[in-house]
């Protein structure tokens, strides 16, 4: 039988959706081995100094409590962080109710569900966007590391192949509080982190 | 609760109507050669006693020898339900006709099919991958998929 594929597709839509495909391919080809988790600096002395202690410490405690997130819900885990936000478990008692729409505004990533190759571009560039500071929480296993479609086709065996990962929270999906507990978690590294402290980028 | 119809008697109907259509009638299911599909599609869409006015499934399946494309057929007036078969033989070159002049919904999951599966459907009016991406290697729905 005589087929034509693509039978009716304008050309340069093709265009777009090859130029999709070749970046979701180049990016695949990239991500063969998860980035390092950024922790090595968590081990070191904090240099003694104005920048150190006291300045340090008073810019670590600004920053812990008021990180703005920015939403990337991907799947179910998206509604626990919904959840999350909203009244019940409050998350604006720790200054982050700020879900913002733009990366640009945001220095948290909350990485919630199951992150396919073809939405990894724009996971990256969204990471890219924001501006430094910045920190990502894997939310739920298929963050983590693929969970049950860990050895799939289309699946991103875990986010830490794309960007480094601070704060990993278990659960399929977590609850609220697993979250909550997550985000704490979180706080204490960044009030840990201060500006004599770099973390590598 | 839906009627199945018996694919021996709707056959019977189909070959009375459309003489020479390769059609044969098998529990609620009906066979049809590729080549009748939308011939055959048509009188089921449109004959008053039948009246398959919507789509509810359309999927294929991989048998490693052949792949057999399925419609599950529903008419909300008569409340009865039909399955529509078509074998087609062989891995490569695969393809049967759209059935979208007929039935709108069959757009996506024709796409559908024809990115996990690899048949084209000639006639669609949108044939390009709908899930993995464009460039993406072979069909992943595939048995032979590793």
């Amino acid at each position: 039988m005589e087929v034509a594929p693509f039978g009716g597709v304008p050309e340069n839509f093709l265009e777009l959706d090859r130029a999709e495909g070749q970046g979701v391919m180049a990016l695949r080809g990239k991500a063969q081995a998860p980035v390092p988790d950024p922790t090595g600096w968590l081990e070191e002395e904090v240099p003694r100094g104005l920048l150190g202690t006291s300045l340090g410490a008073f810019v670590g405690w600004g920053r812990k409590f008021s990180v703005w997130p920015v939403g990337f819900g991907l799947a179910c885990c998206a509604m626990e962080m919904i959840a999350t936000a909203a009244s019940r478990f409050d998350i604006s008692r720790f200054g982050m109710e700020l879900f913002r729409a733009s990366p640009r505004q945001a220095d948290l990533m909350i990485v919630s569900g199951t992150l396919t190759w073809k939405m990894a571009p724009q996971l990256k560039r969204i990471y890219d966007q924001m501006p430094e500071p910045k920190w990502v929480v894997a939310m739920g296993q298929c963050a983590a590391s693929g969970g049950p479609f860990a050895e799939s086709y289309f699946v991103v065996p875990g986010v830490n192949r794309l960007v480094p990962v601070d704060v990993y929270v278990p659960g399929c999906p977590p609850r609220p509080e697993a979250l909550l507990y997550g985000l704490m978690k979180l706080h204490e590294k960044i009030a840990r982190e201060n500006l004599a402290l770099r973390r590598e980028p | 609760m839906t009627r199945p119809l018996a694919g021996a008697e709707v056959a019977e109907g189909v070959q009375g109507a459309l003489p020479g259509a390769g059609v044969k009638g098998e529990g609620g299911t009906i066979w049809v050669e590729a080549r009748d599909l939308l011939p055959v599609a048509r009188y089921l869409k449109e004959e008053p006693g039948l009246a398959m006015d919507c789509l509810a499934n359309l999927t294929a399946v991989d048998y490693l020898d052949h792949f057999e494309v399925v419609y599950h057929l529903l008419s909300i007036q008569h409340n009865h339900s039909l399955v529509l078969k078509v074998r087609l033989e062989g891995r490569e070159g695969l393809g049967v006709p759209s059935v979208t002049p007929l039935w709108k919904g069959a757009d996506l999951q024709e796409r559908e099919v024809y990115d996990l599966l690899g048949i084209a459907f000639s006639g669609h009016p949108n044939l390009k991958r709908i899930l993995t991406w464009e460039g993406f290697p072979g069909h992943a729905l595939r048995k032979d998929f590793v």
